[in-house]
């Protein structure tokens, strides 16, 4: 299943990231259980950006969660370079989240008291520790938004309240970024917007991104698409484009009408 | 629409509890106290006509009567022989004479039985023969006092003191120590003593030798024959009187008794229901926090029933409705409470020593009808303003994701009628300082200014918490995301500090004024009265004559005055005036005041001295005369040879007492001044208590006796107050509580980012419970501010009455108010710290 050899060759003998081996999830019991993630295996490496995609119900949402630590799993095992996350108390895991893993959410990225620059340091200012100015500095003009750091995300727009959040999770460098429909609340323009600089960070600054998404655009911006369906992985495709995206999704929206 | 406001109710019922706990507490606090002092009044108005219940008809001293012309002072004695004349009327079945008066009875340990105030001693009124029983006072051991050396003592105190027949215990009346043996201990009605006071009996004429003077009552008490009414039986009493007493039916009677009971409990009502009051207006504050959070996150819930044809004024009836629902559960919880409370009180009365007849509770009807109508309209009043918000949310907030939160927009509006109101208040408040009508102004000044200061409040916040940057630095990001959302919504953060403050304003003040006060009061007694030590009875009621004797003749004595009053009428005045006499010779070493004019020498024969308030009024100058005419009825002309500045502590006319005493029925001193040689140590004390006969009646207090006297008067004032003013705060910590979980619910989306980015719980406790502790200490600050303001206006008040009175500032008491604040902070964030450390990440993530 995890036949994901074929990846990018720029990223493919690079070293693992984040990993899922035999990850499972499920709701309830009894009757009544539902199996979110059946015995998922995946590897994400270092400086690739890869996109998650499938239905709703698929299990895409639920494999960020429990790889971002964010979720507990049922069985199996998550990890983060080589720190196994499941069973992790709650205070090693937020610790995690907050030293390796950086997020980017589709609404409510951003703290309404903080100013740019100071939910940019967010992270670090938990942390206790003082940001590598440098790196801060380079990340900020990344993504644009140097004469935006005195402003309140109220008067920003979405764009931009999206670009800080993406120098949040950029600024203390963490081992891997995990993106939750990072573009599903913006139009197209400041979308596209987003996505290239999330696509620049990986490039340049050597990032690992990891996002969920529905969008077979946003997906292209990705080196690599993991199709899940039904708590599994179904197809993993290197160097996407919207079209080959869009494809595939029909293709499997028919199979699993007809089957 | 009432069904679904009564769901909301019930959908909410978590985040209404605290609001129904506010109102409920302010309610119980007002049917508590409703019951408290009516079933009080009521029993000890049982008590008091059970004790007036064999007697048709009274006669005694007429106390308000004009007495006869010319001569001052309180009214004669009732002699035998009008007894003997009263007894001889037709229709008059039996009369009883009584004669009493204050007995300081000492338990076996030496102490004083009761504080001093509520121990009397009455006679045992055998008949005119001596053989006959006192059907008030059956004896249920022993036997009635039938000589001097005997007493009889009431069960109660019997059993309070230990004493049983056949004890010995010490007694005093006005000053010399009686041995006494008990011979019976009786049981009783009276009324004093159902309230917890001792009754000591002695024969008829050891009482009249003690209070009056052989053959001379204090009362009678006629008992009708049957056929004759009370009314007649008065009528035919009366003549026979002197001018200076008077006959009152036994109905009359109770229904005097009935009445002062009612005046003296309806003070203490007062006082309760004000701080009733208070809590409620604490209250309010919350009821509307509470509602208007509740309106805003429903406001696509409301927004819907808008859109699919609800009017405007249904959702306000139905925002209303809910408010009626939880006003009507919390006043008839509050009721139960209250009930509770009063009787839990009673209980603690006796417990503490206060005894209160025994009885029912009494719930009368508006005991039932205020709690409940009060914790509805305060609810549905308090909910008024959100209600009407509710109805301006547009339909189209149905649709919109977001609706807009709350803006600034009125904050303009609302701080300049806030300044506005302050400035009047502020200005009312000084010109009060000065004012003839001081009390009236600055009482309405310090209420225009509470409320400027209440509507300023949320423009206060930002420039006050901002102050405590410096303070949140050593919590990192957890401090500065508290302080940064302690502001964050200034009208929340300041009606959640505003109920705080208000308690806190109280407290601060009255301390303030209380401290400074006290002060104020000991300086004028180190300064004006240089004797070493001040003896007088623990009732302040007069001193017998050998107790200045029996002073006078200890060794060591250098100086000694006793105090005593004479009323007088003035030559031109109609109103009885008082002269004090003293030992002329002493008096100059044992008091200091300033002289304007003149001085203390020559203070004898027709000379006197005057205090310049009294020289003023009656046009004195020194060396001016005047004609005094006494109660046994001569008069003299006084010679003015001083004219001091009076005090609260010394004032009036003052003069020899030898000029006085031919004039006097029996000279008594109320107080007796001294001073030893070598100042005032133990050893003199003790000998001068024991010159006394360690009489427990007898207070011998020096200086610092005196100021811990003072100082305990306040403390004692400050911890009743300090307890009811308690209730204000608790009901604010509930406020804070209310408001914490609204934030916590309403920020819970931004907590679960913060939880995924790395903000441990710990941390994320910290972050609420600081922001708790902002609140907390920003209304703290305020309520300190104000209170100090509060009480150097009405200390600049006090001072223009009283020299001595200066501004103390409790600086410790002070810290720790605010230290209490800041507690209250914490514990109010217990629970939604919890709920903010507990919350579940990706719920709270998920967009909704």
């Amino acid at each position: 299943m995890s036949s994901y050899a074929t990846a990018s060759p720029a990223t493919s003998t690079a070293p693992v990231a984040a990993r899922a081996i035999d990850l499972s999830k499920v709701y309830g019991s009894g009757e009544t259980q539902v199996v979110a993630l059946d015995h998922v295996s995946v590897e994400f490496r270092q400086a690739e950006f890869t996109a998650i995609m499938g239905p709703s119900g698929s299990g895409k949402s639920t494999l960020m969660h429990c790889m971002a630590g964010l979720d507990s799993v049922s069985g199996g095992s998550a990890r983060i370079g080589e720190t196994e996350i499941t069973g992790l108390k709650d205070k090693k895991l937020t610790q995690l989240r907050r030293d390796r893993i950086g997020f980017i959410f589709q609404a409510f990225n951003l703290l309404p008291t903080l100013n740019g620059l100071e939910n940019i340091t967010l992270p670090m200012d938990i942390a206790g520790r003082k940001p590598d100015k440098e790196w801060l500095d380079r990340v900020i003009a990344t993504v644009g938004l140097s004469d935006r750091l005195k402003h309140r995300p109220a008067q920003l727009s979405g764009g931009q309240q999206q670009r800080v959040a993406v120098a949040r999770a950029l600024a203390s460098r963490p081992d891997i970024i995990f993106g939750d429909e990072p573009t599903g609340n913006l139009d197209s323009r400041a979308g596209a917007e987003v996505l290239g600089f999330l696509r620049e960070s990986v490039r340049e600054l050597g990032q690992t991104v990891v996002m969920v998404t529905h969008d077979p655009v946003a997906a292209s911006f990705s080196d690599r698409v993991v199709f899940l369906a039904d708590g599994r992985i179904v197809d993993d495709m290197p160097d996407p484009t919207a079209e080959t995206v869009l494809e595939h999704m029909k293709r499997y929206d028919a199979k699993g009408r007809t089957s | 629409m009432l069904r679904t406001a009564l769901r909301n109710v019930f959908a909410h019922k978590a985040r209404l509890f605290m609001t129904t706990l506010a109102v409920l507490l302010g309610v119980a606090f007002v049917a508590g106290t409703l019951v408290l002092t009516s079933t009080i009044s009521e029993a000890f108005q049982r008590s008091a006509e059970d004790g007036l219940a064999d007697v048709d008809v009274a006669v005694r001293p007429d106390d308000d009567g004009d007495a006869a012309e010319g001569t001052p002072g309180g009214a004669a004695d009732l002699p035998q022989d009008l007894l003997d004349t009263v007894s001889g009327l037709p229709g008059v079945a039996s009369v009883r004479g009584g004669v009493t008066g204050f007995a300081a009875l000492a338990d076996p340990d030496g102490d004083l039985v009761g504080d001093g105030w509520d121990t009397t001693g009455t006679n045992y009124y055998a008949g005119t023969d001596g053989s006959g029983t006192d059907t008030r006072y059956p004896m249920a051991e022993g036997r009635a006092p039938e000589s001097a050396g005997e007493i009889a003592i009431d069960a109660e105190t019997a059993e309070r003191t230990g004493y049983a027949v056949g004890d010995t215990a010490r007694l005093s009346v006005d000053g010399p120590v009686r041995e006494e043996t008990i011979t019976g201990v009786f049981t009783t009605d009276d009324g004093a003593v159902a309230a917890g006071g001792s009754l000591v009996l002695f024969d008829t004429a050891t009482a009249q030798e003690l209070y009056t003077a052989p053959g001379e009552y204090t009362e009678f008490a006629l008992t009708a024959e049957d056929g004759t009414s009370q009314e007649s039986l008065r009528g035919a009493v009366e003549p026979l009187l002197p001018a200076d007493a008077e006959a009152v039916t036994g109905e009359e009677a109770a229904q005097e008794q009935a009445d002062s009971i009612e005046a003296a409990t309806s003070g203490m009502r007062t006082a309760l229901l004000g701080f009733a009051g208070i809590s409620l207006f604490v209250g309010v504050f919350i009821i509307a926090n509470t509602f208007t959070m509740l309106v805003s996150q429903r406001t696509r819930e409301l927004a819907l029933l808008r859109a699919v044809g609800a009017s405007r004024r249904q959702v306000t009836r139905s925002v209303l409705a809910e408010a009626f629902a939880v006003g009507t559960v919390a006043g008839v919880a509050g009721f139960a409470a209250g009930v509770g409370i009063a009787a839990g009180l009673r209980g603690l009365m006796s417990a503490t020593g206060v005894t209160v007849p025994d009885g029912p509770l009494v719930i009368n009807g508006a005991a039932v009808a205020a709690p409940l109508l009060v914790g509805i309209v305060i609810t549905v009043l308090a909910a008024w303003l959100p209600a009407r918000r509710a109805a301006r949310i547009p339909p189209v907030a149905a649709m919109n994701s977001v609706h807009a939160a709350p803006t600034t927009r009125g904050l303009v509006v609302r701080n300049t009628i806030g300044a506005l109101f302050a400035a009047v208040g502020g200005v009312l408040v000084l010109a009060g300082i000065g004012a003839d009508d001081s009390g009236l102004t600055m009482g309405l000044g310090a209420a225009v200014l509470v409320i400027g200061v209440f509507v300023l409040t949320p423009l206060l916040s930002r420039p006050v918490i901002a102050l405590t940057t410096p303070l949140m630095r050593p919590f990192g990001i957890s401090g500065k995301l508290a302080r940064l959302n302690a502001v964050r919504n200034p009208r929340r953060t300041a009606a959640t500090a505003s109920a705080l403050m208000i308690g806190l304003t109280l407290i601060t003040g009255m301390t303030v004024i209380a401290d400074s006060l006290s002060k104020g009061i000991d300086r004028m007694a180190a300064e004006s009265m240089t004797s070493d030590y001040v003896v007088s009875m623990a009732n302040f009621a007069p001193l017998a004559p050998e107790v200045g004797t029996a002073l006078a003749e200890q060794p060591g004595v250098t100086a000694i005055s006793g105090l005593r009053n004479a009323p007088v009428l003035i030559a031109g005045d109609p109103d009885v005036q008082n002269l004090t006499g003293v030992d002329g010779e002493s008096i100059p070493e044992l008091v200091s005041v300033d002289f304007t004019a003149g001085s203390f020498d020559g203070l004898s024969g027709a000379n006197v001295v005057v205090d310049d308030g009294t020289a003023e009024d009656f046009g004195w100058a020194l060396g001016d005369t005047f004609e005094v005419s006494y109660e046994d009825g001569a008069s003299e002309s006084l010679t003015v040879s001083g004219v001091y500045e009076g005090n609260q502590l010394i004032s009036g006319i003052i003069l020899d007492s030898a000029t006085l005493d031919p004039h006097l029925d029996r000279p008594r001193d109320f107080q007796v001044m001294l001073s030893t040689e070598g100042g005032p140590s133990d050893a003199a004390k003790d000998r001068l208590e024991s010159a006394l006969g360690d009489n427990p009646a007898i207070l011998v207090q020096d200086q610092d006796d005196i100021s811990e006297d003072i100082a305990y008067v306040f403390t004692l004032m400050l911890t009743i107050l300090y307890a009811l003013l308690g209730m204000a705060v608790v009901v604010a910590v509930l406020g804070v509580i209310n408001t914490l979980a609204m934030s916590v619910f309403e920020r819970r989306q931004e907590i679960g980012m913060l939880r995924a980015i790395g903000l441990d719980r710990r941390s994320t406790k910290r972050m609420v419970r600081l922001e708790s502790v902002t609140i907390a200490l920003f209304g703290g600050v305020l309520g300190l501010s104000l209170g100090v303001f509060f009480g150097w206006a009405v200390g600049r008040m006090i001072g223009d009455a009283m020299p001595t009175y200066e501004l103390v500032l409790p600086w410790g008491r002070m810290a720790v108010f605010l230290a209490l604040a800041g507690i209250v902070g914490v514990l109010a964030a217990l629970w939604p710290a919890r709920r903010a450390a507990r919350l579940n990440m990706l719920e709270a993530i998920k967009a909704d």
